[in-house]
Order: C-alpha cells, then sequence, then structure tokens
C-alpha cells in the first residue's frame, strides 16, 4: 500500500509499541491463570494488580475501584443494567442524553421494555446538555444519571462538574461514558463526583476488547456477568491478561504526555478546521469550537452524501468516517447530528476526521489538497448543487 | 462491500451533467433520504440519442445512476421503459441488499424523465400509467431489521 493517511483516530487508534512490548510475555511464557495457586498463576495475578493501580492512580481512584472489562460497550451496559436492577428498589428512572453512544441509549431502550423510564435530554446547537432540564427531570424515582464525558462524533464536552454536583446533591448515582475522553483529558473521579465511569483501552494505543468500569466503592450496582469469583465477584470470567497489561501501560503512557499530546492535536485539530474552511465552501463545523476533544474535526459538506465522500477519501488513501445514514447500515442519518438540530439532507453529508498521535501537519495539507477536490467533483454531480449555483 | 464495477461507475462515472434543451427531464428520491437522481433525455424518432444524470448520494446511488444510463443510450423508449432495477443491479454485478433501492431510484427516474417526455411531446408510452413515482423506494423500518 502506498501512502496510507488515518484520520480515523475515534474509531480505533495503532497500539504503541511500547503497549505491545509490554504484553507480549503475557502471550506466551507468562500464560498462567492468575486464579491459580502456583507462581505462574500469581505472576499473571500481579501483572493485573499493577494494571488496576495504574487506573486508579491515572483517575485518582482506589485500585478496588477498578473493574475490567471485555470493552467500552460492555462497561456501559454493565453500568447502566447493573445500576438498574441493583436499584429497583429505590426507583425504575433513568436521566440520559439523546446523544450518547448506542451501547448506552440501546442499554436503556432495552431497559424501557422492561419497565424502566427513561428520559433522554436534549442538547444544543453544539451539542451541550442544558443543566437546567437535567435538575427538571430528576424525580424521586431517578436512580441513575449517564451522561457521556466527550461526544465520539463531534467531540463536545459535557458539564461533567457541574453533573456531578447535582447528582450528589440529590444522591443519584452518575456515571459518565469516557471512552472517547480517556487519554485526552485529565479525570479525577473525586472531584467532578463521578460514581461510575467507562473506559476502552484501544481509543487511547492500547489493545482491543479490553476496557475499564470504575465504581466508587459503596455504589450498589448488580453483575452482568456471573460465574467464577473473579473481580472480586463483580465480573466472571478468566481475565484478559495481556489486554489487562496492554490497557495499563497505555492509560500510562498516555497520561504521562498528556500536556503535549492535547497541545500538539488541538493545535493540528484548529489547523485543519481552518484549512477545510478556507478552501471549501458551504461547510459547517459540527460541535462545539473550544469545548472539544482536541483531535475532533467534523464537518457538513452540504450538496454531497457522506459515503461518497468516505469511498473517494479511501481511494485516496484516507480514512475517516461519516455520521450519514449510508455508513451506518440504517437509513436515517446520526442521531447525534439529529439531536444538535441540522435537516436530514445536511446530516447526510458529515465527514468525521479524527487526529491521533501520528497524524501529521504535512498530512493535513494532502488530506485538505485532495478533500478539495473530492467534494469539488461530488458537488459537480450533485443536483442539489445545480439548484444552488442557479440561485434557486 | 461493493463490486468492482460498481466502483468503477463511481469512480469513473458515464453520462454525468445535463442535457440543454432536453426532451424529457426526471427527478426522483428526496435529500431527507439522502439520494436524488436528476435523469436528462434526448430522444429522436422513438430512441433515445443522449441521457444525462446527476446524482446526490452513496457510491451505490452514482454508480446505478451512471449504468442506467449506459443501459439505455441508443435504445428505444421501448427497451428503456423495461429496464427494471434488478437488471441495474446485476449489470453492476450485483448491490448489497441495504442499498438496493439505489437501482429502483435509477429505474425510476428513466421512468420519470419519459413521463415529462410523453407530456411535454403529447406522446403516449405505453407502460407509464402504473408507474407510482410515490411509491418510496425503501421502507426504513424495514431495512433496519
Amino acid at each position: 500500500m502506498g501512502k496510507y493517511i488515518y484520520m480515523d483516530n475515534a474509531a480505533t487508534t495503532q497500539m504503541k509499541k511500547q503497549v505491545i512490548d509490554e504484553m507480549m510475555p503475557y502471550f506466551s511464557e507468562k500464560y498462567g491463570n492468575p486464579s491459580s495457586v502456583y507462581s505462574l498463576g500469581s505472576q499473571s495475578k500481579r501483572a493485573i494488580e499493577e494494571a488496576r493501580q495504574k487506573v486508579a492512580n491515572t483517575i485518582n481512584a482506589d485500585k478496588r475501584e477498578i473493574f475490567f472489562t471485555g470493552g467500552g460497550s460492555e462497561a456501559d451496559n454493565w453500568a447502566i443494567k447493573g445500576i438498574a436492577y441493583g436499584n429497583i428498589s429505590k426507583g425504575n428512572h433513568i436521566i440520559t442524553t439523546k446523544i450518547e453512544h448506542h451501547a448506552i441509549l440501546h442499554t436503556c431502550q432495552y431497559l424501557e421494555k422492561k419497565g424502566f423510564e427513561v428520559t433522554y435530554l436534549d442538547v444544543d446547537q453544539y451539542g451541550l446538555i442544558d443543566l437546567e432540564q437535567l435538575k427538571n427531570a430528576i424525580t424521586d424515582k431517578t436512580i441513575l444519571i449517564s451522561v457521556m464525558f466527550a461526544n465520539n462524533e463531534i467531540g463536545t464536552i459535557q458539564p461533567i462538574k457541574e453533573i456531578g454536583e447535582i447528582a450528589k446533591e440529590r444522591n443519584i448515582y452518575f456515571h459518565t461514558d469516557a471512552v472517547q475522553a480517556m487519554g485526552n483529558i485529565r479525570i479525577d473521579v473525586k472531584e467532578l463526583n463521578i460514581d461510575l465511569l467507562s473506559l476502552s483501552a484501544h481509543k487511547f494505543y492500547g489493545p482491543k476488547g479490553i476496557g475499564t468500569l470504575y465504581v466508587r466503592q459503596g455504589v450498589k450496582i448488580d453483575p452482568l456477568i456471573s460465574g467464577g469469583g473473579q473481580e472480586r465477584n463483580r465480573r466472571a470470567g478468566t481475565e484478559n491478561v495481556p489486554a489487562i497489561v496492554g490497557l495499563g501501560k497505555a492509560i500510562e503512557l498516555a497520561y504521562e504526555n498528556l500536556e503535549e499530546h492535547n497541545n500538539r492535536l488541538t493545535s493540528l485539530r484548529d489547523s485543519l478546521i481552518e484549512k477545510i474552511r478556507a478552501n471549501i465552501p458551504y461547510v459547517r463545523l459540527n460541535g462545539h469550537p473550544t469545548l472539544r476533544l482536541p483531535g475532533n474535526v467534523n464537518f457538513c459538506f452540504q450538496f454531497i452524501e457522506g459515503e461518497s465522500l468516505l469511498l473517494s477519501l479511501d481511494m485516496e488513501g484516507i480514512a475517516g468516517s461519516s455520521g450519514s445514514a449510508c455508513t451506518s447500515g440504517s437509513l436515517d442519518p446520526s442521531h447525534v447530528l439529529l439531536a444538535i438540530g441540522l435537516p436530514h439532507e445536511v446530516a447526510h453529508g458529515s465527514l468525521r476526521l479524527s487526529l491521533g498521535d501520528f497524524n501529521t501537519e504535512e498530512e493535513l495539507d494532502y488530506v485538505v489538497e485532495k478533500l478539495v477536490k473530492i467534494v469539488d467533483r461530488l458537488r459537480s454531480m450533485s443536483p442539489l448543487y445545480e439548484k444552488i449555483k442557479e440561485g434557486k | 462491500m461493493y463490486s468492482e464495477k460498481v466502483m468503477d461507475h463511481f469512480q469513473n462515472p458515464r453520462n454525468v451533467g445535463e442535457i440543454i434543451g432536453a426532451d424529457g427531464i426526471g427527478e426522483v428520491g428526496n435529500a431527507k433520504c439522502g439520494d436524488i437522481m436528476k435523469m436528462y433525455l434526448k430522444i429522436e424518432n422513438d430512441v433515445i440519442e443522449d441521457v444525462k444524470f446527476k446524482t446526490f448520494g452513496c457510491g451505490s446511488a452514482i454508480a446505478s445512476s451512471s449504468m442506467a444510463t449506459e443501459l439505455i443510450k441508443g435504445k428505444t423508449i421501448k427497451e428503456a421503459m423495461e429496464l427494471t432495477n434488478k437488471a441495474v443491479a446485476e449489470a453492476l454485478d450485483g448491490l448489497p441488499p441495504v442499498k438496493m433501492h439505489c437501482s429502483v431510484l435509477a429505474e425510476q427516474a428513466i421512468k420519470s424523465a419519459l413521463l415529462d417526455y410523453s407530456k411535454r411531446h403529447n406522446v403516449h408510452i405505453e407502460g407509464l400509467e402504473d408507474v407510482n413515482f410515490d411509491d418510496d423506494h425503501h421502507d426504513h423500518d424495514l431495512e433496519q431489521l
């Protein structure tokens, strides 16, 4: 393959070499089951506990509050279902937002079928929730507030501290899906009053299929997966030792260099936004101008459709993603873009380019150069653009 | 996801553009669903002498438009009326099930342009009275399953 530019770091990231190196022995010579009593087993056990300590240190938690899961979606499912079923005697009402990841939304929809009530908060044009609407949505049956830390599509960062305060005041559990935020934002669960937090290693240069649910001590939560006594009886199943080791290394690396990572990505991000705006007419930046993830760029290109944009970019060796219906397998465009008030036809033409540590300034120029040509070509074929040009 | 033929017709679409003074123009689909096809026909002695299209849509919508124009260029009106969405999809070496509606749209775009021609030139075209352009080309609920 020739030149390949990967700008889909919100989908997944390339693992860092140090992470792979750290994991490798646990695939081969250090293969023991952590639950076994002999030394080969306890060696694996120690590796897991070291990783657990690294996660705990990163988010200012106790290591007994860190539970490894099979990824972000499992952590989200566990948080929502576990709190719902574990606190059913207190109430059956959950508050979340319209722009959550499907791991939250579909779990909430499932619970609605089981008799729970769910309020889906609106967001404004930038994707921010309204704290007053949140306060007003709380009832004496509310057991959980779940608001994502930062949005995966448009990158908008929510007022997590304020939400945490509201939840604490009303004695309601607060969960945040921090899958996109982790590795990009410094998170202190105590300062932010977070009771439950989901994260996923492959979003910060770690392996896929491994995540964490942070559960504050004293939170009443049912297990999602029953079986052996792993993870202090909270999450059964033999631990994915190499992946856990990889998660630990990845989170350590991410937070060692967080400021450098953020400064670099924010500058690349703003540069890309500027270049697109300067070179292509009829575009709209989705998400908040400043309260956004350092690597997130999301634009709508009017009069063209997102999938044809992605296919064209792919032919030029550029990987991005779209909230277009045609890329999702369903026929409706992204629920996030609709929630920020975009009309269907505009939402169909979205493109997300998410930057990561391996992207460079030179790549931005190449991408913009190609993007200008692609957008121009697709617009020249579009009957919608024709109407605009004719002033209809 | 797509056949080589689809990618070829997406990358190098045939007959893109407009025909000034077209004898029939048809537009189907809607922006809300993410696809619109506009078809222009130049017809002489019941033969489609030229055809051009413009499409807003995904890769398979553009490829379906392109293939459909190829299949009717130089053909008689009667032959063009016989073009089915399946024939368009087959000529593209198949489309993913969720994208079959793109080929339906291509068939409808041709018929819509022929309808416009028949009205403007006051000619009767066999079979056009049976075409229902309001018939939505895809069912949101069904395809989400």
